[in-house]
């Protein structure tokens, strides 16, 4: 496998970031950190594209955002999760869960699948 | 994360700024890459181009997030203001719970205004608004020549006339009309029992195709049974199929017998269609028979005409049209010399002009006197609001020095002013339901489409608009002058004599002004409408309508001859006024075939024997035709001799006619005795009697001629009785002398004289009713006011009067300024109202009937009325000041 950077698929940022934010609230430079360090380096969130998903989130009510310090003193832009947050980040874990099996199946398969019966 | 320090929250100063936001948010991003990228080594001038070049297109996500940003933001501003606005219900529900004399005293005020205003406007919809209850009824016109003074025979055209008009003209689709003569309960329904009564009216064939009515059941007339002299068919109007054949659903192709004719019912006509509504006001029609035009060619003027313009013609061109063929139209061909007599005389306007136009002003009058009502009831509650904000300034003071803005204050306020409005536009709405419903079901009363009065959604729509107008123009006023208050002054004290209340009650006190004047302007012209019906009640209408009744009677002089026939009648009528007669408690009865204020005719243009008159010079009598006794019954005044028995077919020809007929015909003579020409027959004036009203008590006489019934044939007969009893107690015995006579009399209705004449003044009656019952309102609503302020300013001078009192004022002495302040309110609106009452009374001039609008005895009649309601609203007041307790007073501050 190319340990180098793997791009997302599409649809898979919206439930990094709300994962991102399960352990309390985060700006969107920390966010970034956060997944790419948790990956071990190998997913790479273009951060173009982060930031319209985080308003996305905000506008759809799943984040809080408010303004606040940084470690380092600066002004910045925190996110947090909402209760309604957090019933999304719930469910899409268990799709993702899912689909990943069903992938992981059809790719580790050794045989063909035997023929259905009275098809 | 920690929360930034107050200092560095000045960027939010200014309101929520998004673009600023997002430039910040974007900006700390690339810092803390840049940081990250140094502190693994790089140097800061490439750790910074690093930076940019991972984000990739920072111009791009930035325009996003701006856009994003605002939508936002204008999302949350409408949902605060929309939770503050619930919040400003509750809150307002909350007050007004507490203080529920105050919400129901303003909320039945409102519902007195707005339900007037709703039940006006539902009116003005459906006379004056509302198209005609037909498909493209724009299309409708009514033809009439201009008005005249000889009655319907000179509103209407011959047969001839009709089926000319019909073919030559071009711009109409069709033409059509109806027989105009005929009279209520002119046919009587035989063969189920005992013959009732029925009106029918004869129509021309294509009547309902040219109004575009469809038959609820069955069909309307084909083009045979239209021409004539087919086997006799008939269409029901729906009320008179419920009423009389219980809804009979298989109606359709039975046969019924009028006056002993079998006649079959071809179909049903819509409940949405009803012919007096539209063309006779206050009278039903239960049948329609098709017109026998041949039949009638030789009755003179007997139809009505009515078209239907093509697409895209308008009224000017079918006028053009009229005048272009007017003179090619024969009254009757077999009389070459009749040619162009109707031309100036078709002259078409809108059916909706001609059934409700002259009920323009009227309806335009009313809908100003509810406005003004409105007004009034709104300066109420500004009032009232007023004082009650008064009393709340600490409140809002406490909630101005807490953050409360002003806007958000007088918000509040307008709030209140809803709720209160919207609730009195519900209760309002039950009012007026209420009464549109009691309206519609008026049918006495001679206004036109009554029958579909109804609350639609346009009224509801009405009443959104006048019950959010009416929030915001009174409850803006108190509103704006509570939030431009000084809240210091106000904190400080808002007890009595503080100077905000002083300021307030100058206020108040203009608005008190502003509502007795209107109110005033609704007394005088309520008093000049008052006025105005009691000079047509006191009309002489030539007749005595009190102590004599009507019924129709139903005869058979059929015979071979003219001759045989007028003898025939004669024997008839002579026995039963000799059976009716000798009732007791009969005083006087005869017969006519017209009676005054109703339908009526003309023959022909008698000339007195050897005068020469220019042509056009001599009017066309309207032509009675009545039994000896007549005269009598009615209560009209006869010089001469009245008709008798003897004057049959063979004596010499008598006729009576009235006094403006005599004044034409014989000026400064003595008419009885000298001879009326008409063609080869000479009729001998055996009397004059007075005139007789013809149409109206408004309208005037013209000349008016009557014939014996033995001489000349009758169009049916209206036995009339005068009585010493009340006319109700004669009904039963009357019903019964005629049955014996005759057992196919019908039961029809034996109505007062008086009714008739009521029904001739119901217009102006209903008008005169609805502006008086304003003005009433108004005064009513004036006097609360009055009452409200003066009350008020007694509670705020309490003290005062306590020291005044102390120190020796008498009772009678507080008594006595507290109505001098009352007045001083109520003769400066009167001053001002009666300046409004001269234009407004000069602008409803031509509503009044025999009145000037400067009639001193209304305008001294409403200046006394307003000051005795003045007085007593004031006067509670007054008596409350006096009896305050000086050491009381001055104890409680």
């Amino acid at each position: 496998m190319n340990t180098a950077r793997l791009e997302l698929f599409r649809g898979t940022l919206d439930v990094l970031i709300l994962k991102a934010l399960v352990w309390g609230p985060l700006h969107g430079y920390a966010i970034t950190s956060l997944i790419r360090r948790q990956s071990d380096k190998v997913l790479l969130l273009e951060e173009g594209t982060l930031y319209p998903a985080l308003w996305r989130l905000e506008s759809k009510g799943l984040l809080d955002a408010e303004w606040g310090l940084s470690e380092n003193n600066r002004k910045a832009k925190f996110y947090r999760l909402t209760a309604e947050g957090r019933r999304q980040l719930r469910h899409e874990v268990k799709t993702w869960e899912a689909y990943a099996t069903a992938v992981a199946k059809v790719l580790g398969a050794t045989q063909p699948p035997l023929p259905e019966e009275a098809a | 994360m920690k929360p930034i320090p107050m200092w560095r929250r000045y960027s939010r100063l200014f309101g929520p700024d998004p673009a600023t936001d997002v430039k910040d948010e974007l900006r700390f991003h690339l810092q803390a890459k840049i940081d990250d990228l140094v502190a693994e080594g790089w140097s800061s001038q490439l750790a910074r181009q690093e930076a940019e070049r991972q984000f990739g297109d920072l111009r791009a996500v930035q325009q996003i997030g701006v856009r994003m940003g605002e939508k936002m933001e204008r999302r949350k501003r409408l949902i605060d203001y929309w939770n503050d606005s619930l919040q400003d219900v509750r809150y307002n529900f909350r007050t007004l719970g507490r203080d529920p004399g105050f919400a129901a005293v303003s909320i039945l005020i409102l519902a007195l205004a707005i339900g007037a205003n709703i039940a006006v406007f539902s009116v003005v919809n459906t006379l004056l608004l509302r198209p005609l209850p037909f498909p493209e009824s724009r299309q409708l016109v009514w033809i009439a020549p201009p008005p005249t003074g000889c009655g319907l025979s000179c509103a209407t055209y011959s047969a001839d006339a009709y089926e000319e008009f019909r073919d030559q003209s071009r711009v109409y689709q069709d033409v059509t009309g109806y027989e105009a003569f005929s009279t209520p309960d002119n046919l009587r329904l035989t063969g189920r029992g005992e013959p009732v009564p029925a009106t029918g009216i004869d129509v021309i064939g294509n009547f309902f195709q040219v109004l575009g009515v469809q038959p609820a059941m069955g069909r309307l007339f084909t083009a045979e049974e239209a021409r004539g002299g087919f086997h006799p068919v008939a269409l029901l109007a729906n009320a008179y199929w419920r009423r009389q054949f219980n809804s009979d659903p298989a109606i359709v192709g039975k046969a019924i017998e009028l006056n002993g004719t079998p006649m079959t019912i071809v179909g049903v006509l819509p409940d949405s269609f009803d012919f007096g509504a539209v063309f006779s006001p206050g009278a039903k029609v239960d049948l329609f028979t098709p017109l026998d035009l041949n039949r009638e060619r030789n009755w003179g003027n007997i139809v009505t005409l009515l078209g239907r313009l093509r697409p895209g013609a308008t009224v000017a061109q079918a006028l053009d049209d009229n005048n272009r063929i007017a003179p090619n139209i024969y009254f009757n061909p077999k009389y070459p010399d009749t040619l162009g007599r109707y031309k100036g005389a078709l002259i078409p306007v809108p059916l909706k002009d001609y059934v409700t136009g002259k009920l323009r002003r009227s309806l335009i009058a009313l809908w100003c006197a509810v406005g003004a009502i409105l007004l009034i009831a709104g300066v109420n509650l500004s009032n009232l609001l007023l004082s009650r904000a008064v009393a709340r300034a600490k409140e809002f003071a406490v909630r101005g020095a807490l953050g409360a803005s002003r806007g958000r204050i007088v918000r509040q306020l307008l709030m209140e002013s809803l709720v209160l409005s919207s609730g009195g536009a519900v209760v309002g709405l039950g009012l007026a339901f209420t009464l549109i419903a009691w309206l519609a079901h008026q049918g006495s009363v001679a206004l036109p489409l009554l029958n579909s009065l109804r609350i639609d959604s346009q009224a509801l729509g009405w009443t959104v608009l006048i019950a959010v107008f009416t929030a915001t123009i009174f409850g803006l006023l108190p509103g704006i002058r509570i939030a431009s208050g000084n809240l210091q002054e106000m904190l400080k004290d808002s007890g009595p004599g503080a100077g905000l209340g002083r300021k307030h009650e100058r206020v108040r006190a203009a608005l008190v002004v502003a509502e007795v004047a209107m109110a005033c302007v609704l007394v005088v012209s309520a008093g000049l409408l008052l006025r105005s019906f009691v000079k047509v009640l006191d009309v002489d209408l030539g007749f005595q309508p009190d102590r004599a009744a009507s019924i129709k009677v139903d005869y058979d002089d059929s015979a071979p001859s003219d001759e045989a026939s007028e003898t025939k009648r004669s024997e008839i009528f002579q026995q039963i006024l000799a059976r009716v007669s000798a009732l007791p408690g009969v005083e006087a009865a005869g017969m006519a075939d017209y009676l005054p204020l109703g339908p009526n005719r003309e023959w022909d243009t008698p000339v007195p024997k050897g005068k020469v008159f220019a042509p056009g010079e001599l009017p066309d009598p309207l032509v009675y035709v009545i039994t000896p006794g007549f005269v009598r019954a009615m209560g009209m005044r006869l010089q001469g001799r009245d008709f008798t028995w003897a004057d049959g077919p063979h004596s010499e020809r008598v006729v009576l006619i009235n006094a403006s007929a005599a004044r034409v015909y014989w000026p400064g003579e003595d008419a009885v005795g000298k001879i009326l020409m008409r063609d080869k027959e000479e009729d001998i004036v055996v009397g004059v009697v007075d005139d007789v009203r013809e149409e109206t008590p408004e309208s005037g006489a013209g000349s008016q001629i009557y014939y014996p019934a033995t001489q000349q044939g009758p169009n049916g007969a209206q036995l009339v009785i005068r009585t010493s009893l009340p006319p109700a107690t004669l009904a039963a015995s009357v019903l019964r002398a005629l049955r014996e006579l005759n057992p196919r009399q019908p039961a029809a209705e034996f109505r007062p004289v008086r009714t008739i004449v009521d029904r001739a003044v119901s217009p102006r009656h209903f008008f005169m009713l609805l502006v008086a019952t304003f003005a009433g309102l108004g005064l009513l609503l004036a006097a609360l006011g009055i009452y409200g302020v003066i009350s008020y300013s007694v509670t705020r001078q309490t003290q005062a009067i306590g020291i005044r009192m102390a120190l020796g004022a008498s009772v009678g002495r507080v008594r006595r300024q507290v109505l001098a302040g009352t007045l001083r309110l109520a003769v400066a609106g009167m001053v001002v109202g009666t300046l409004i009452s001269l234009v407004a009374a000069k602008m409803i001039s031509s509503l009044l009937f025999a009145t000037s609008p400067w009639d001193l005895p209304t305008y001294l009649g409403m200046a006394l009325a307003l000051l005795l309601v003045a007085v007593i609203s004031g006067y509670i007041p007054a008596r409350r000041a006096s009896g305050v307790d000086p050491m009381e007073a001055l104890r409680n501050n």
